[in-house]
């Protein structure tokens, strides 16, 4: 190195040191958020904000796994690094008892809170308190091909049943032409593969526990739920669907390789754009199966929400930040530029009264999913938790991991579905024992 | 080497390490191909391998939505600062090892090998709360330290190996000359060592550059480089592998071509004492 | 010999080195064995009190525990064959003179630059997805079903991602020592009629006995806490469950640092073991 390069890269460090101490007189907020596409959506119009407050915003994306191990990591240590989390149904109440969130009861009258889906709200809050703002929300569905079934001679109902599913998929199932007649999530994971055969044996009777904290993976609605699902897989799913989470799935549909997927209401926008997806003229929606005679769904609830960490030194500009994304008005500046379509749906009532949007074709499914998830009483025996597909304690993220990472290994044909319940069954009370529930 | 080789053997020769070294590079290839095809492209079924519409677009799309500049400026400073600070305390370490052996010098080097085998994730609790004490969370400083702790053990034990093959004779006669120890290390080892010492710090670069667990969990936005760069493009939803492909490109690029321009420092120096 | 003025010279030049890695190793580890004995559960309210060696107990005793070991083993095992063998033939293999030799070493050692985040993405992504990885067109190409790599065969794929990361590394170093050989003891064998495979044997494969000790104690090192390979692929399903991924599932998944830490505790044990083992097995070769 010469000397001259030396004293260049010398005075352009103390210029970016200079030019770091200017910026920090100005009010920045930083945000962890996942790299979902309303997401990726809202940091382009996070200059419009900018603009009309002079905050400025600083982005921390990550992958959705890595975004919960970052956030979690720095909430339990009071870290300080955010100013606000992207966070979801499960973290809010669990981290909301534990004050680690700043409550959100002074939003403005503008904002207008009690505009907010009921099922989001509640299950934003803890003992009444709404501790995160719903970005979007989401419950689960039925998508299908309208020309495959048509073809197939079927007609969808608008609540159909498992039997109705089987027997659609084994119309359609088409593996000359490289059609699978059904793809579901089976991919590891809890907010994956999890999530979907938790809602998968709520529909047929099955839960997790009983209101003693007793796991009840040895019961019989958990074998007649797994292997049910198992079967259906097997005879008419993808190539190794034990791998396949939303996204995968979500690219095989829109490649026109799958004749229905039941899957998140937002998957809704994506696979009926036409930009990316070779069928968006032909998917009709309808309602999560039940086996016959249960009386739950299988439709979940979700929401990816934005909360504050209690101990930010930016809490005014953070709740700003906040009620500028989650408000009617981003609702309406992202319809303007992207399309109603494209708004991020599932938040707000006001959104499913707007006639514009009432003509977008999934609108009314996804609302009539929602308000079907009823998060309080999800299973048809008692449970003593709150969620749909997860239990809203804090040892259910690990746990249903590892209980799924068993369901994994039994779709990919490595295990028996007995063997993995046996299994479920033993990490769940070994966990519950643990942590002293039981 | 004087053997007598017909161009016929170093015809096979020649195409058997082709066929294996384009194998082996094949990855990296195939990602810098799809880079630059649409998303729809880079499914396409059969493959496309050059007949496509190379496009800019997903480069484009990664600059507007990342600050690539400055993942790549605090991967730079981060990955050099480490290897300076690392070799300002593995030298000295490495002399004294090398030239002042004594019976425990070989347990030492061992032992010095061994912290490196503490799991990261099981210490990530209680660093994450002595960095919070400390305020080095999302800082470069506290980066550059811990990246240089990480990489020490390799660095000392690389230097000693090359210090070792320097010969003792040179320096008694430098003795003998009254050179002093100042001098003994400035005219007559620093010469000697600075092979070995550029290859260690080539080495020392790539391994902080590639380090993807601390870099990501001790940081948020100002110390965050490309490691964390990456974790933005992993898996969304919708199509991603040419925005992917765009994303690892960029975070690639830099050390591959540090690499490629500096391989003939890498093939002699990376000894480890192998040779003798 | 060393006088006693540069022997404490000597001692004042290691000083930093040796207490910074000190700090490093007795702080982390001071602060993981007091966890280990708390029941420390951040999102239950952080530190409920001494749990004696609950936590070691529960944490071997788990079902996931033995399992997990032998993992880790197959997987460092693994690698450390598929690399020293291949690392040693590609060595020899580049020593041959051919044209463009340069170029060929740099296509070779190029996955070393590759950060393991990056690379776990693209295998899983664009080579082994079942449906628009590259492999399933391959295979779909000669009319075979498409292989589910990362459920059906866990492991080996990531055996697979790992040695293409590690191979470059072994070969560089082999290439090192490959380069030493004394060219005329090798004629002469030749000149004396001894076939390749006893000139391999006899001669190239104990000259490279120094090196290949070497690659597998590094390697080992590195090798035994893969993590993002691990995270980005299966995240631990399928039978891919090592001890270091275990202690990530303790820690980060079920927030119980007081049971992650007795496994961290378990690791570094592990890490010992393996590490004596080597010194004695293979660590003759490191003394002169």
């Amino acid at each position: 190195m010469s000397i001259k390069t030396a004293l260049r890269a010398t005075s352009a460090i103390a210029l970016c040191a200079f030019a770091t101490t200017a910026i920090a007189q100005d009010t920045t907020i930083t945000i962890a958020t996942v790299n979902n596409g309303d997401m990726i959506r809202m940091q382009g119009y996070a200059d419009i904000f900018t603009e009309q407050t002079g905050i400025n915003v600083e982005w921390v994306t990550l992958e959705e796994n890595v975004l919960r191990q970052r956030v979690t990591t720095d909430i339990t240590t009071n870290g300080g690094q955010f100013d606000i989390m992207t966070i979801g149904m499960y973290e809010t109440p669990i981290w909301g008892a534990n004050d680690w969130l700043v409550p959100l009861d002074d939003l403005s009258e503008e904002y207008d809170v009690d505009d907010i889906l009921p099922a989001m709200r509640n299950g934003l809050s803890h003992d009444g308190t709404l501790y995160a703002a719903p970005f979007y929300g989401e419950s689960s569905m039925v998508m299908y091909r309208t020309d495959l079934m048509e073809a197939a001679g079927l007609e969808m109902p608008e609540a159909p049943t498992w039997q109705f599913i089987r027997e659609a998929a084994a119309a359609m199932d088409d593996p000359e032409n490289d059609i699978n007649g059904v793809c579901l999530r089976g991919k590891a994971g809890w907010g994956e593969g999890g999530a979907f055969i938790t809602v998968t044996g709520n529909s047929f009777g099955a839960r997790w526990f009983d209101e003693e904290w007793n796991a009840q993976f040895d019961q019989p609605e958990w074998a007649e739920a797994v292997n049910f699902y198992v079967n259906l897989m097997n005879d008419y799913g993808p190539e190794g669907y034990a791998t396949n989470g939303f996204n995968e799935n979500l690219s095989l549909f829109q490649q026109g390789k799958c004749g229905m997927w039941i899957d998140a209401t937002v998957a809704a926008s994506f696979v009926t754009n036409p930009e990316d997806s070779t069928v968006a003229d032909s998917v009709g929606f309808a309602l999560a199966p039940n086996a016959e005679g249960v009386e739950k769904r299988s439709n979940w609830l979700w929401a990816w929400a934005l909360a504050i960490p209690a101990g930010t030194q930016q809490e005014d500009a953070a709740k700003q930040f906040i009620e500028w994304a989650t408000s009617k008005d981003y609702i309406e500046l992202v319809a303007e530029n992207e399309g109603w379509a494209n708004v991020p749906p599932g938040a707000r009532t006001s959104l499913y009264e707007t006639p514009e949007y009432q003509e977008v074709p999934f609108a009314q499914m996804t609302l009539d999913s929602i308000n079907a998830a009823d998060p309080t009483n999800p299973t048809v025996d008692p449970v003593p938790y709150v969620g749909i597909q997860f239990v809203a304690i804090p040892e259910f993220a690990g746990m249903a991991t590892e209980v799924s990472q068993e369901f994994s290994a039994a779709y990919a044909g490595q295990q028996t579905v007995e063997e993995a319940l046996a299994k479920a069954q033993a990490i769940t009370n070994e966990t519950m024992e643990a942590a002293g529930y039981r | 080497m004087a053997r007598d080789v017909t161009s016929r053997r170093k015809l096979i020769n020649t195409a058997a390490a082709w066929a294996v070294g384009l194998v082996i590079f094949f990855p990296i290839l195939w990602t810098f191909l799809t880079s630059f095809k649409s998303e729809a492209q880079a499914i396409a079924a059969p493959p496309l391998f050059l007949n496509f519409d190379w496009t800019l677009e997903n480069y484009g799309v990664v600059m507007e939505r990342s600050n690539y500049a400055r993942f790549l400026w605090n991967s730079i400073l981060i990955a050099g600062g480490s290897t300076i600070l690392g070799l300002l305390v593995a030298v000295p370490a490495a002399w004294s090892m090398a030239f002042v052996p004594s019976r425990r010098t070989k347990d030492i080097l061992l032992w010095m090998l061994s912290t490196k085998m503490l799991p990261a994730v099981g210490v990530l609790y209680p660093i994450y709360l002595l960095f919070i004490q400390l305020g080095l969370l999302d800082s470069r400083a506290g980066l550059i330290i811990v990246m240089m702790l990480i990489n020490l053990p390799i660095i000392v034990w690389m230097l000693y190996t090359y210090f070792r093959e320097i010969p003792v004779d040179i320096l008694e006669a430098a003795r003998m000359d009254g050179a002093s120890l100042k001098s003994e290390i400035l005219y007559v080892l620093t010469p000697m060592a600075i092979p070995g010492i550029a290859s260690t710090m080539l080495l020392n670069f790539i391994l902080a550059w590639n380090e993807a667990f601390w870099t990501l969990n001790l940081t948020s936005v100002d110390a965050a480089p490309l490691t964390a760069f990456i974790a933005s493009y992993s898996s969304p939803e919708g199509l991603f592998f040419a925005k992917l492909s765009a994303a690892s490109t960029m975070a690639i690029a830099p050390i591959l071509i540090l690499g490629w321009f500096s391989q003939k420092q890498l093939v002699r120096g990376l000894t480890f004492g192998a040779v003798k | 010999m060393a006088t006693k003025a540069s022997r404490s010279a000597a001692r004042l030049m290691m000083a930093p080195a040796v207490i910074l890695l000190l700090g490093w190793m007795l702080v982390p580890l001071t602060m993981t064995i007091w966890f280990s004995f708390r029941s420390y559960l951040p999102l239950r309210g952080g530190d409920l009190g001494a749990a004696g060696f609950d936590n070691y107990v529960r944490f071997i005793s788990s079902s996931a525990f033995w399992p997990s070991i032998q993992t880790t083993l197959i997987l460092v095992g693994s690698v450390l064959v598929i690399t020293v063998v291949f690392g040693t033939l590609l060595a020899l293999l580049l020593d041959q003179p051919m044209w463009g030799q340069g170029v060929v070493r740099i296509l070779v050692i190029a996955p070393f630059f590759v950060m393991p985040t990056v690379s776990a993405l693209v295998w899983k992504n664009m080579f082994m997805d079942p449906t628009n990885g590259l492999f399933a067109h391959l295979w779909r190409f000669f009319g075979a079903e498409p292989v589910s790599w990362l459920s059906d065969a866990s492991l080996p794929s990531i055996v697979m991602i790992v040695s293409w990361q590690w191979l470059p590394f072994a070969t560089l170093i082999l290439l090192t020592a490959v380069q030493s050989l004394d060219g005329e003891q090798l004629e002469a064998a030749e000149m004396d009629g001894a076939t390749k495979l006893k000139r391999f044997f006899f001669i190239i494969l104990p000259h490279l006995s120094r090196a290949i000790t070497i690659v597998i104690l590094i390697q080992t090192i590195f090798l035994l806490s893969i993590f993002a390979e691990i995270f980005v692929t299966t995240g631990g399903a399928f039978g891919t469950r090592t001890l270091t991924y275990l202690i990530f599932q303790r820690v980060l998944e079920s927030q119980n640092i007081g049971l992650g830490s007795a496994g961290g505790v378990y690791a570094i044990i592990l890490a010992n073991i393996v590490a004596i083992f080597l010194m004695r097995i293979v660590g003759k070769n490191l003394d002169n």
